[in-house]
């Protein structure tokens, strides 16, 4: 399949299936600058910011912590480790919906010692750099939370390092800030990411909406003379941001369900984990922060802040002006994927991109839900090219398998579905009910399989014991037959007499 | 004429012959030992062992439902979902859960180790092999093994062995949203 990449990218694009024309709503929050949001007086703390199940809390309530600390002890293989955002008290640790959560009162002080720096990264092994990520916690800042670290496992399969910057979902523009604030550290993180998996073509990804940003990115890798780092404008295509989506309008190749693009030699990483990837190896910093854009028309000023990873929404929208009168949603993510909050006291965590308030207008639907007409928009713009309104109409009629059997879990919940359908059918709703149920179908299946092996195993063995037991019987009976009785009470009585216990209590 | 018909007779002769040769070989080869009958109820079940059915086991139970000797309505643990499961495999009417047994609801077995004194005699009873301990050692339950079926609970002398209700997730799961004719 590495066949396929034989070319330089970037010289061709492809297309991906579906995928819908959106407007961006990007500029409301692009500034000059990214603020650093201040650092508030408790920060929240799920440990659960990664794919993985999380690991167990390595502090308990009333510690102290200091900037940098690692919060977490042993995970599986998926799970990334948490570090203190700030230096404080731990004042919490309680059950959440989301997991255990820690609460950290900060102290003010805000210090702490991070890892020492690697300045010299160039002469480390690809194996210490990999170790470095995987002490700071950096996992995909994309939103997916995959593990940095897991992803740059084998590199001897990996040729292409791409990283995603084609941030495609509407009013988000942390990542566009990241470009064109931070130039210099995403191109040092690139060199980075493309030392260790040995990548023999490097590629930024952006929009060709993002108007000023490839220059800026090719006079940075001018100055920092890296020039095979190759900065490649993709059209503005929701939604073109998707791993798999961005790779198949890059290289032509589709990465097969249910595999990760490694496999087919690729690896791609977003801007912002790239950057994370720099300062955890140049400065030896945990990812204990990121850039999270605060916009939408329900809220005064739109902007992009430096977050401390914790604190609560609610800070971020006062921080951008507060609410407008009129805010009538506050979702997590972009108006496409992400999740409206019924409240405002959730943290932010390391996957969190944007805080998102709705105006009326935006949330205003022109009709209620009406039946599926089998239009087929749907279908027509799903980029996973599966059928939106037959997998509904299992879902509905409760037939789970039905709808694994058409590929749901090649659904990338990306909305495109939704957002076209004249019937205001909220599709991408049904698929996330159908892949919550087929998940606990299937572990309750795997339940009852080990349950029938174990029980299978102790009849055997009761049965086996049990035959034993006859077979002693038997045996001891035998010998009872054969022995001289006068002797064998002589024997018993000899027995019983040893027996004897002085203190008689022998009741059972 | 004779001679192209007994030569068509051998031939079909030979084949039948070669296929019941083939067949009888292959059932020897793969016995045939369970009722695949049995094997489609067996994996209707939830496996949890409890006999809460009066039969001492899962496939027990699936044994008499195929030999319709007992009724589909008999499996708490499994609840409605199995009911009906079970229903659309048999062609038979969907039941309620009978009356006489305990209403559905996942169970853990927990044991109070201060109370334990290590008798080992709720080893035994556990029908999938989910407590461990020794004699004269504190024991515990393997939760993630435990499927909630009480039969621990009568031999304990001491009555240290607790049955609670599964931690449900607390995160609220995805909805199925509502159908068109109930949202109005």
């Amino acid at each position: 399949m590495i066949k396929g990449i034989e070319h330089t990218l970037g010289q061709r694009l492809w297309h991906f299936p579906g995928g819908v024309k959106l407007r961006h709503h990007k500029n409301m929050s692009i500034g000059d600058t990214i603020a650093d949001a201040p650092v508030p007086n408790e920060l929240l703390l799920p440990l659960d910011q990664s794919i993985g199940s999380p690991g167990a809390a390595a502090v308990a309530v009333g510690d102290a912590v200091e900037k940098y600390q690692r919060l977490t002890g042993d995970f599986d293989a998926l799970g990334a480790h948490l570090h203190a955002p700030t230096s404080g008290t731990i004042t919490a640790l309680e059950e959440t919906p989301s997991g255990l959560r820690l609460t950290l009162t900060a102290d003010g002080r805000d210090a702490g010692n991070s890892l020492p720096g690697l300045d010299q990264w160039r002469e480390q092994s690809a194996e210490a750099l990999r170790q470095r990520i995987f002490e700071a916690g950096v996992v995909g800042l994309g939103g997916a939370l995959f593990p940095t670290h897991e992803k740059l496992k084998d590199p001897d399969r990996v040729r292409v390092l791409i990283i995603n910057g084609a941030e495609c979902e509407p009013y988000i523009s942390c990542d566009e800030m990241v470009m064109r604030c931070w130039p210099q550290a995403l191109l040092e993180g690139t060199q980075i990411l493309a030392a260790m998996v040995g990548a023999e073509q490097c590629l930024i990804a952006i929009e060709d909406q993002m108007g000023e940003v490839e220059a800026m990115l090719n006079q940075a890798a001018i100055d920092m003379d890296c020039p095979d780092v190759r900065i490649v404008k993709v059209p503005t295509i929701y939604p073109e941001g998707g791993e798999n989506q961005l790779i198949q309008v890059l290289t032509g190749l589709e990465v097969p369900a249910e595999c990760y693009p490694q496999e087919i030699g690729i690896v791609m990483q977003n801007v912002a984990t790239a950057v994370a990837c720099r300062d955890a190896v140049i400065d030896g910093k945990p990812l204990i922060s990121r850039v999270i854009t605060v916009t939408g028309h329900g809220v005064e000023k739109p902007a992009n802040f430096h977050v401390r990873v914790g604190t609560p929404l609610s800070e971020l929208v006062s921080l951008a002006g507060g609410y407008c009168p009129d805010a009538s949603r506050l979702v997590v993510g972009g108006p496409m994927m992400g999740q409206a909050k019924a409240d405002d006291g959730a943290p932010t965590t390391k996957g969190t991109n944007c805080v998102l308030v709705l105006s009326e207008t935006d949330t205003h639907q022109a009709h209620p839900q009406l039946p599926c007409i089998r239009c087929g928009d749907c279908q027509r713009v799903c980029p996973a090219q599966l059928m939106p309104q037959l997998l509904m109409c299992h879902i509905e009629n409760g037939d789970l398998q039905g709808a694994a059997n058409l590929h749901l879990s090649d659904c990338i919940e990306c909305g495109c579905c939704s957002y076209v359908c004249p019937s205001q059918i909220p599709l991408v709703d049904y698929y996330r009910y159908g892949k919550h149920e087929l998940a606990v179908k299937h572990q309750q299946a795997a339940a009852a399989d080990s349950a029938k092996v174990r029980f299978n195993a102790h009849e055997r063995r009761l049965e086996a014991q049990e035959r034993a037991r006859q077979s002693a019987l038997a045996d001891s009976q035998a010998n009872l037959a054969q022995a001289d009785p006068s002797q064998a009470l002589a024997a018993i009585l000899a027995r019983k007499k040893g027996a004897v216990n002085p203190g008689g209590d022998t009741e059972s | 004429m004779t001679g192209s018909l007994l030569t068509g007779l051998a031939l079909i002769l030979l084949l039948a012959a070669g296929i019941g040769l083939a067949l009888g070989a292959a059932r020897r080869r793969w016995p045939e030992n369970t009722d695949p009958l049995v094997a489609q109820i067996d994996a209707l079940l939830p496996q949890t062992q409890c006999a809460q059915c009066s039969y001492p086991g899962c496939k027990p139970y699936a044994q008499a439902i195929a030999n319709d000797q007992a009724p589909i309505n008999r499996c708490p643990p499994g609840g409605e979902a199995t009911i009906a499961a079970l229903a659309a495999l048999l062609g038979r009417e969907p039941q309620a859960l009978a009356e006489d047994l305990p209403q559905p609801g996942a169970l853990l077995a927990i044991i109070d180790e201060s109370r334990c004194i290590g008798c080992a005699l709720c080893l035994p009873a556990c029908p999938v092999d989910a407590i461990v301990g020794g004699h004269g050692f504190s024991h515990t339950v393997i939760a993630e093994q435990c499927t909630g079926c009480e039969l621990c609970l009568p031999p304990c002398p001491v009555d240290c062995i607790d049955l609670l209700p599964v931690k449900v997730p607390v995160l609220t799961p995805p909805q199925r949203p509502l159908p068109l004719s109930a949202s109005g």
